[in-house]
């Protein structure tokens, strides 16, 4: 399926949306893209993520507040606001992992928020497995966690006192945590004889791998990841990329992912959606997208789709 | 899930958060040390007024109100600092996000702030007692021990209105969380009776808590009072506790709603 600035194709409608030149060809085969269809059609039978219609809003903060002065306590003073989300809808199916990938400001952490039960929608629903992150945020939470692009730790405890700590608030017993992040950490290239440092002593790659551990370690159902590779080496980055396809494929991990990283989205994404502005202004496999941007001059890349649906050049903003 | 699975996660958060404050103690331990050196010497001084009146039973009255406000203060920014702390640390939303009930976390952080101002509390009597040579011999220790206890939960339920106030204004919550702790100091008789208050602000140190943690502190401590003396006042104390317990979860979650409306949870991003 393609979504384009709202409207949802099918994939037998998306001939008639998009110009010849532009259709996708649904069935291509992209390095090895097909076996991860497969993956997504066996478990397509329920929904791990449900946003429909999300709307976020956000008062504008005017650095000079001074200017309106008493008026900004009068309850009807109307505020100056942005839409953060709009008319958001996404359908995430269990055990998909689903790549997120837009600028910085386009919304992507805005969503994770939503779905995190950290920001409530103005307008619109968002469902984890059934469930309303507004209605029953506290089941929700059992279900998820989280990575966020700026991994936050107790920096003056060690990497294992942090781990320990986010354990029992998980329900784990310190013996289970151990056993696991000990495994996670060895799987993504984490040093262990650093686990014992304060956190404020490692480098940021590393920092980010313990974040990955953390949230990992609790084995949620659906897993949100904010540009968790962000600051990794090469190495590192497909070790985890790596390791996110074990947790899917061994333990039916939903994972929904926002990325920068237009390779790590084709290798590691069932589906992907570019955000521009709060919109989602397209979605599909990397291979349907690819497909759109493909315009017979030289090779098509999700670069240039990005362009495409966005009118921002990929290489200007990195 | 069943209930009693659910009790027990909540329950391992809370040691989880007595373990990470521990751990953090244990991280600064030389600046606990100067910490506890600096409290003995701040509450010396405060009782050396009693000394240039040459009146013990004032030094001790003295004594007792710093060690009580050292413990109730250090507990109320312990419950109105837990949310300042994690925005500081930027790990606020990964606490938010964690499986466990907001009074877990509340309840957690402040299990360890009574165990920790008990210690430190009894090291600071130790101290001026040795200083001002006092006999604690007549002293029912227990009676003070348990009227802490019962006085730290009045005061966690103080403290949870003033937890909101940094997600309400980040910059300026945390100054504002001492206005409630200035006005429980002029009002309950920590350095002076009740009775040298203006008439009209009198009334208000009978809604604070800690009117009745001196009072009911400096009898097991000066008089040696028994639980059964001090009952009475533990009672109001626990009344108290059972109000404004309840009452600060509400504030506490209200605010919460309001900053998941308007975003005022995340530190960046």
């Amino acid at each position: 399926m393609i979504v384009r600035d709202g409207y949802e194709l099918d994939e037998q409608e998306t001939g008639s949306a998009i110009s010849s030149e532009e259709s996708p060809d649904v069935d291509a085969t992209v390095n090895g893209r097909d076996e991860r269809r497969n993956v997504e059609t066996k478990t397509m039978d329920n929904l791990a993520l449900r946003a429909s219609g999300v709307v976020k809003r956000f008062e504008i903060q005017d650095g000079n507040r001074n200017r309106k002065g008493l008026r900004r306590l009068w309850p009807f003073y109307k505020r100056e606001t942005f839409e953060a989300l709009s008319d958001v809808n996404v359908e995430v199916r269990a055990g998909e992992i689903y790549g997120i990938i837009g600028m910085n400001g386009s919304g992507k952490s805005t969503f994770i928020r939503v779905i995190s039960t950290l920001l409530f929608p103005d307008e619109g629903t968002v469902e984890v497995f059934g469930v309303d992150v507004v209605k029953n945020p506290d089941e929700v939470r059992r279900m998820i966690n989280r990575v966020s692009v700026d991994a936050a730790f107790f920096r003056s405890l060690s990497a294992k006192e942090n781990l320990r700590y986010s354990a029992r608030l998980h329900g784990l017993s310190p013996r289970d945590a151990r056993k696991r992040y000990k495994e996670i950490l060895t799987r993504i290239g984490f040093d262990h004889n650093r686990v014992s440092d304060q956190v404020k002593s490692l480098s940021r790659g590393m920092k980010q791998k313990v974040a990955v551990s953390r949230a990992l370690m609790s084995t949620p159902r659906l897993l949100l990841l904010d540009e968790p590779t962000t600051g990794l080496d090469p190495r590192s980055k497909r070790d985890v990329q790596q390791f996110l396809h074990k947790m899917r494929d061994e333990e039916g991990t939903t994972i929904v992912i926002t990325t920068h990283d237009m390779e790590e989205a084709e290798r590691i994404c069932d589906r992907i959606a570019i955000i521009h502005d709060g919109r989602i202004v397209a979605e599909g496999t990397a291979a349907e997208l690819i497909e759109i941007a493909r315009n017979g001059r030289g090779e098509p890349t999700l670069e240039k789709v990005f362009f495409k649906f966005t009118g921002e050049e990929w290489d200007e903003y990195e | 899930m069943n209930v009693m699975r659910k009790l027990l996660n909540e329950f391992w958060g809370a040691i989880g958060f007595v373990e990470r404050d521990f751990a953090l103690v244990k991280r600064y331990l030389g600046w606990e040390v100067y910490w506890l050196i600096y409290s003995a010497v701040a509450g010396i001084t405060i009782a050396l007024i009693g000394v240039t009146t040459g009146d013990k039973e004032l030094v001790l009255f003295l004594v007792v109100g710093a060690i009580v406000w050292g413990f109730l203060s250090l507990l109320f920014e312990f419950v109105s600092e837990t949310v300042a702390w994690e925005m500081w640390e930027g790990t606020l939303e990964l606490t938010f996000m964690a499986p466990i009930k907001r009074i877990t976390m509340l309840l957690g952080n402040t299990l360890f702030a009574v165990i920790y101002g008990l210690i430190r509390s009894a090291l600071i009597l130790a101290a001026m007692a040795l200083f001002f040579s006092i006999n604690l011999g007549g002293a029912n220790l227990l009676t003070a021990v348990v009227v802490l206890v019962v006085s730290s939960l009045a005061f966690i339920g103080l403290g949870l209105p003033a937890a909101v106030l940094p997600i309400l204004n980040r910059e300026k919550g945390v100054q504002a969380s001492h206005i409630f702790q200035a006005g429980l100091l002029l009002v309950s008789g920590v350095y002076y009776p009740i009775d040298t208050l203006p008439g009209w602000l009198r009334p208000i140190s009978v809604i604070s808590p800690a009117t009745y943690t001196l009072r009911s502190m400096r009898a097991a401590i000066m008089e040696g009072a028994t639980l059964a003396d001090v009952a009475g006042d533990l009672a109001i104390i626990a009344l108290i506790a059972a109000v404004s317990i309840p009452l600060g979860m509400l504030i506490f979650s209200v605010g919460e709603r309001w900053a998941k409306w308007k975003g005022k949870l995340k530190i960046e991003g």
